[in-house]
């Protein structure tokens, strides 16, 4: 899960992390206000998508950019007018777009120096690791590719949590002496306390400044929640945005299933991620096009396979069905009747093929081939993907 | 012989009485499995299926039947503190089965392991079938949740992250004729407990294991050092499959570890690895028992 910057900053101010000041405006005369009560030098807005590269961003209505500076509570509203409401199309929203809905208005930072401050999970060492860079400001992968030397990793004991040794080495290897030390040690030890209290499996901090005036402060975020641990976070799954996200994963995890929209056209319903997985790549394998993952469970009962036909059913991009199922422990012939009755429900025109494998195969088969539905049967794998891409060309 | 079980293994199953523990504690009881033991809390001096004791601790569990593994079916909250009980009363053996269990508890869960004698599998898994003699291979050990009757007594060794791929892999080697020493589920998430390199070195030390399928997917790097670690050391013939080559990066597909992040863990790398490796490469994952009978025929 992913949340907004302002709701970044909101978690850093929970957890004694230093941020610039400001706040999150719903509203143009809200976003004047928010300007009005900052400490009155420049200003900075910034419009509240998920998506990366705002600032060179454009918005549909022509307007440039989704990051401005302003000197006035004036400007910061007019600022506010012109992104609130308005599609925002940056190099990571598809050209779609996203609409702002929100806006920060904070105090604008002269930076002296950016930095690069990380803590991931590491699963080599099974352990957190803090990544740390002088190079602040820009992509850490090209860095670590360019110049590995200037990243440090660190390893923390997750049992001890990060020392203040290791918070003082840390600064040391960023060149943060003297009374930044002590500014680093305190943002450091606290970060590394909300990553741990709010079971985030990412916290990312790009940059982290050193102002003119000599504090050190979060500039910008990224966070990214383990969605295992969502069940004990009330606090974050109420930043959850769903109009964030693709419309078609929000309707599926109403159902439990594990769904992920891609922009093909072949859909495939599966049991079991690894299996999900390799029939979206055999797909690919055949000549066609994935239109998304879908694992409805190890078990995939009858009623998942119905929902399972609905979603994949309302994406218009949809115009084959590919279902491939082991039956290990559940009965084929219970899974042939659970698609033929969904595929009757929803009324399926689009080519489907079905692949079946396990538990009582031959019933299941037969139930398939007298349902009066206009359906094919996979031999193995292979020759399903076969069969859906040679179908779906066909109606092409 | 085969890894890890045997057909004699004294089992117990911590979260017996829920429903899906129950379930697959049945199945297992009727594939021959020796369940000498359940536990939940609460609940202990009552039988299960009126044959099987349960106990209120893991502790008891093992003072009274001599039960060397456990299998976790306990919810995704409870299931680290049902891990450390297994592994404090000494198991060999901690198969968890349970998905969903947050990347925090489970990187303390296997710090705190770090010392002990207890090999953990999964979490996230389908747990592990040394298949029996019998008819549909009854008679073995079944442990988790995988279907006992596709297997065959037999010599291949078959590792994976990935459930239903384990279970194409063996239906396919049982359908051509070729049995299995031991099939392990070592399961998707980021942290586990046995990687796929453990398993490679357990099967290269095992007599009865002839030849190896090793599955994997996106994420991580644990396929590139089990290849790494075969070229130089694996003396039998090894077949592979990595699944998740049009997976989009940043996206985690189904499995928590299924991942590919920072351009690390994609498919291209593990695949390039396998075949550095002297691996035979499956294509799709109908080709996963070809592709290993292929290379045996090789060598």
């Amino acid at each position: 899960m992913n949340i907004h910057e302002f709701q970044a900053r909101e978690l850093f101010a929970e957890f004694g992390v230093a941020t610039q000041p400001g706040k999150v405006a719903n509203t143009p005369a809200e976003a004047e206000t928010v300007a009005t009560g900052l400490s009155g030098g420049k200003l900075v807005v910034k419009a509240q998508i998920h998506a990366g590269g705002r600032g060179k961003g454009t918005f549909k209505n022509g307007f440039k950019g989704g990051v401005h500076l302003c000197d006035s509570p004036t400007e910061a509203k007019d600022l506010a007018s012109k992104m609130l409401g308005q599609v925002l199309v940056t190099h990571q929203t598809g050209p779609e777009g996203k609409e702002v809905g929100k806006v920060f208005v904070g105090e604008a930072v002269d930076i002296a120096r950016e930095l690069y401050f990380a803590i991931l999970i590491d699963r080599a060492t099974s352990a957190p690791v803090v990544i740390a860079s002088t190079e602040g400001g820009v992509d850490i992968e090209t860095v670590a590719e360019k110049t590995p030397e200037k990243i440090l990793r660190l390893s923390i004991n997750p049992f001890l949590g990060i020392m203040p040794y290791q918070t003082r080495l840390i600064a040391a290897s960023l060149g943060l002496t003297g009374p930044l030390m002590n500014q680093a040690s305190k943002l450091f030890t606290n970060l590394y306390n909300l990553f741990i209290a709010r079971d985030c499996s990412m916290v990312e901090v790009n940059p982290l400044v050193v102002t003119q005036d000599g504090r050190l402060m979060a500039l910008d975020a990224k966070f990214n929640f383990d969605d295992n641990a969502l069940y004990r976070q009330p606090g974050i799954v109420a930043m959850r945005d769903v109009t964030e996200e693709d419309p078609r994963e929000v309707e599926a995890s109403k159902h439990s299933l594990n769904y992920i929209g891609l922009d093909g056209n072949i859909a495939c319903l599966v049991n079991g991620a690894g299996l999900a997985m390799a029939t979206m790549d055999i797909i690919q394998h055949a000549g066609g096009s994935p239109a998304n993952f879908l694992d409805v469970g190890g078990g995939a009962s009858k009623e998942q396979v119905a929902s399972a036909f609905r979603i994949i059913l309302a994406d218009p991009l949809v115009k084959g069905i590919l279902v491939n199922i082991f039956g290990g422990i559940m009965d084929c012939d219970v899974i042939a009747h659970g698609i033929v009755e969904a595929a009757k429900e929803t009324g399926l025109s689009i080519p489907l093929v079905v692949r079946l494998e396990g538990n009582n195969v031959e019933a299941g088969k037969k139930t398939l081939a007298s349902s009066g539905l206009k359906l094919e049967s996979g031999e193995n794998i292979l020759d399903a993907a076969k069969k859906i891409v040679a179908a779906v060309k066909a109606a092409a | 012989m085969s890894i890890l079980v045997t057909p004699d293994t004294k089992v117990l199953i911590q979260g017996i009485t829920g429903s899906f523990g129950a379930r697959h504690a049945k199945l297992s009881l009727d594939y021959g499995t020796k369940v000498v033991a359940g536990v939940t809390p609460g609940k202990g001096g009552q039988l299960f299926e009126g044959q099987v004791p349960i106990f209120d601790t893991v502790e008891q569990a093992v003072r009274e039947t001599g039960a060397t593994v456990s299998a976790v079916f306990v919810p995704p909250p409870f299931a680290a503190d049902a891990i450390l009980e297994g592994v404090d009363a000494g198991l060999e053996l901690v198969v968890t089965i349970t998905e969903g269990i947050p990347v925090i508890d489970m990187m303390r869960v296997k710090h705190a392991m770090k010392d002990s004698k207890t090999r953990l599998i999964g979490p996230n898994c389908p747990g592990l079938v040394t298949p029996g003699t019998g008819e549909k291979s009854h008679g073995g050990c079944r442990i988790g949740i995988a279907p006992g009757y596709i297997h065959k007594k037999g010599n291949v060794g078959v590792v994976s992250r990935s459930g239903t791929l384990t279970y194409e892999a063996v239906w396919q080697l049982t359908t051509r004729g070729y049995g299995q020493s031991t099939c392990v589920g070592i399961g998707g998430d980021p942290i586990n407990g046995t990687s796929h390199l453990d398993v490679l070195k357990m099967f290269n030390e095992d007599p009865e294991t002839e030849a190896i399928i090793m599955i994997g997917e996106i994420g991580g790097t644990a396929e590139e050092e089990a290849a790494a670690w075969a070229a130089q050391h694996c003396k039998k013939p090894i077949a592979g499959f990595i699944a998740g080559a049009t997976a989009p990066e940043g996206r985690r597909m189904g499995h928590a570890g299924a991942i590919v992040s920072g351009g690390q863990g994609t498919a291209e790398s593990k695949i390039e690895a396998f075949r550095a490796s002297g691996i035979e490469v499956a294509e799709t994952p109908s080709d996963m028992a070809d592709a290993l009978i292929r290379r045996m025929k090789r060598s």
